[in-house]
């Protein structure tokens, strides 16, 4: 093997190891299913799932005693030949919307789901009316001779200055 | 252009929908972390756990069919919110004449025994839980919960938090003597 292959061998192993490490969380041993199959459905169900005293924690992610009762409970529901859909029914019929991490639609929750979607909507038609009722821009009215004139002057006194250095500018006193 | 200027107003009407909201909040007594009760107006989950005291029978469903109102409050010895709210209990019991049943949540059934021998016994029937199986199917989220299971065997209250004198004045005791 070279030197880069066996670099690159390393950080594999060194990533994998890593990655089984953080997707233990709080799952303890005695709680894994022996099944992988059931395991894996299990973990994804109370990936879910809130743990319903920690405010914003998952049930896989928590370590309080309620979150272990669901973990449990989400195993043997499913043990019992519960279908997912059925495991989580039975975990909202006991604790409400509340245990699910993603809010159901629904009536109460429309404002959440909806209301930001609303608001960028809203801004967007804001900035179609305004930008509709902007008159176009008109074009800056033509110098008058006068002006143009001037223009010249500076022009050609320009010219007639380079390598001028310091010395006084001839003046025209009017 | 009138429209225009009306316009200027439209942040101050934000703010002010805002400011209602939160002033609303404030004081209507909402908590925004309260994780509310689906249980409630449904019949009580099953009541099932070995009695705390040794001799005594086991509780079962038949507790909550007795044609009165029930409490059902689960507690812990090493619970402070429940040392807290025992003397409330206590009163329920001996002065309004509750039916109380107490279950002992992950607690060892020799220390809720001496929990109770200490500080009184209000319960009328007490088991334990000490997996905290049985307390799944009532959606227990912690120590104390009390339920009020009314004659039919239909949830009546579910406080998730140590009952405090005001839910007994306010909610508790109309509920009871509407003959719930």
């Amino acid at each position: 093997m070279t030197r880069p292959a066996r670099s690159a061998v390393l950080a594999l192993a060194v990533l994998a190891t890593a990655s089984v490490l953080t997707s233990a969380r709080a799952v303890e041993p005695d709680e894994m299913l022996p099944d992988p199959a059931l395991e894996a459905r299990a973990r994804e169900i109370s990936r879910e799932l809130r743990c319903v005293v920690c405010q914003n924690q998952s049930v896989d992610d928590s370590n309080a005693e309620v979150a272990h009762d669901i973990r449990r409970a989400v195993r043997e529901r499913l043990v019992a030949g519960d279908s997912d859909s059925q495991v989580r029914d039975y975990m909202v019929a006991r604790y409400g919307d509340y245990v699910l991490m993603k809010p159901p639609f629904r009536m109460r929750t429309l404002v959440l789901w909806l209301g930001a979607p609303l608001v960028l909507l809203l801004g967007a038609l804001g900035l179609w009316w305004t930008a509709l009722r902007r008159p176009p821009p008109t074009p800056p009215a033509p110098l008058s001779e006068a002006e143009k004139e001037k223009v010249a002057a500076l022009l050609d006194s320009g010219a007639s200055d380079s390598g001028a250095g310091d010395a006084p500018r001839p003046r025209d006193d009017g | 252009m009138k429209s225009n200027r009306l316009l200027y107003l439209l942040p101050l009407l934000t703010l002010a929908i805002l400011a209602g909201f939160f002033g609303w909040s404030l004081l209507s007594g909402r908590d925004p972390a309260s994780i509310g009760s689906p249980l409630v107006g449904r019949p009580a989950p099953r009541l099932e756990a070995p009695a705390l005291f040794p001799g005594k029978p086991a509780l079962t469903d038949a507790l909550l069919r007795t044609g009165k109102p029930v409490l059902v409050n689960f507690f812990a010895s090493w619970c402070t919110p429940c040392l807290a709210e025992h003397p409330l209990l206590e009163r329920l019991a001996s002065r309004d004449g509750v039916t109380i049943i107490g279950i002992a949540w992950k607690n060892k059934p020799e220390e809720a025994r001496a929990w109770l021998e200490r500080l009184g016994n209000p319960f009328a029937a007490v088991g334990y839980d000490l997996d905290g199986k049985m307390a799944l199917d009532w959606g227990l989220s912690g120590v104390p919960e009390t339920f009020l299971i009314d004659a039919k065997g239909i949830v009546r209250l579910h406080f998730r938090a140590p009952i405090l004198e005001k839910d007994v004045n306010e909610r508790l005791l109309p509920l009871l003597k509407a003959g719930s």
